[in-house]
């Protein structure tokens, strides 16, 4: 099983990055990923991070992007919850790449 | 020593909780687990069998499985006594032998 | 029909957690909100358990995904049909299931209910009209 290492802890991935044990994350899982994507992360991102994070909380999936778009355009405004903004913050799919970051699976219906 | 049956599937798709209820003797203990505690429900087309069971077999059921699938002490017949995991295990190793109706 | 969309029916049979069939069909249905098409839910036989209110997992330890249905309003599916007829063989009413809703897109985003309950013999009516039934 690969693993990355973030503030000197060993955290297990899959062989697409994404965490095997959610409850492994901490914030910093996030910046390390990033890291390795070469993603900047800037509170733009956090915005949408956190989101994913309380949105998996609440229904215990993560969102497919079409879900996450409409949901981020109702919470933070159009200007945000458009693909070409989130494909911006996250080139390799707001779906994918920031549930990645974000330490949930990959979106149910993502495809 | 008394028999200990447990039974595993909803009495509304399989007919194991109504073989098990046929094949049990009187003073034997019954305990309902994982889909089969819905058996245990109020106002369902099996209670008034449960019922009969309960007059004479100590008839129980999971808790966390009843939690689990959304209901709670209120919702089960008078007479089933609730029980946790820790009760389960004791359970078995009072009865002298368990059947488990699959 | 000619603009390729089609009716896909979901019909759910079994019950939550004893079986990986609920959650199994879960999935396929979030998976099949990605194409557009036109997708309705059937909740019967011991399905109506699967939307439950009030599930609980915490001493059972097993994933508590009955909140995900509440998420089905986001993915535009918005047509659950709940059998009367197993409601009460159950000893079950509307009032035992999760509030399920979705946002009205064309009416202001009011806030309506998304299950609708039938009898058995308009189960099967709606089951005529389909395109495609998957049954689970």
């Amino acid at each position: 099983m690969a693993t990355i290492t973030v503030e000197g802890k060993e955290v297990e991935v899959d062989e697409e990055g994404y965490l095997v044990n959610l409850s492994d994350w901490f914030p910093e899982v996030a910046t390390e990923m990033a890291k390795i994507d070469e993603v900047e992360m800037g509170d733009d991102h956090w915005d949408i991070i956190n989101f994913l994070r309380e949105y998996y909380e609440e229904y215990q999936i993560a969102p497919a992007v079409r879900v996450l778009t409409k949901a981020v355009a109702k919470k933070l405004g159009k200007e945000k919850g458009n693909s070409k903004y989130l494909y911006e913050l996250f080139p390799y799919g707001p779906g994918k790449q920031a549930c990645k970051f974000a330490g949930l699976p990959k979106p149910t219906g993502c495809v | 020593m008394a028999m200990l049956h447990t039974v595993n599937k909803s009495p509304f798709e399989r007919n194991s909780l109504n073989s098990c209820l046929s094949k049990s003797k009187e003073g034997s203990t019954i305990l309902l687990i994982e889909d089969a505690v819905v058996g245990a429900l109020k106002g369902t087309k099996v209670a008034e069998q449960m019922a009969a069971a309960i007059a004479n077999k100590n008839v129980c059921v999971l808790g966390s499985d009843l939690n689990t699938r959304g209901f709670a002490e209120t919702d089960i017949l008078d007479g089933i006594k609730i029980v946790d995991y820790a009760g389960f295990v004791d359970m078995v190793a009072e009865h002298s032998n368990v059947q488990s109706w699959l | 029909m000619s603009d390729g969309i089609k009716k896909f029916m979901f019909v759910n049979t079994k019950a939550p957690y004893g079986t990986v069939y609920a959650l199994e069909s879960l999935e396929v249905v979030l998976i099949s909100a990605a194409f557009d098409q036109d997708v309705s839910l059937v909740f019967c036989d011991d399905g109506v358990f699967q939307i439950m209110d009030k599930q609980n997992t915490e001493a059972s330890g097993m994933k508590n995904f009955s909140n995900a249905y509440k998420a089905l309003g986001d993915y535009d599916i918005n047509k659950l049909y709940v059998e009367k007829e197993s409601l009460e063989e159950r000893g079950l009413t509307l009032d035992s299931l999760m509030d399920l809703t979705y946002e009205d897109e064309d009416d202001d985003w009011a806030e309506k209910p998304s299950i609708n309950l039938v009898s058995r013999a308009e189960l099967a009516d709606l089951m005529d009209q389909q395109d495609v039934v998957i049954s689970s």
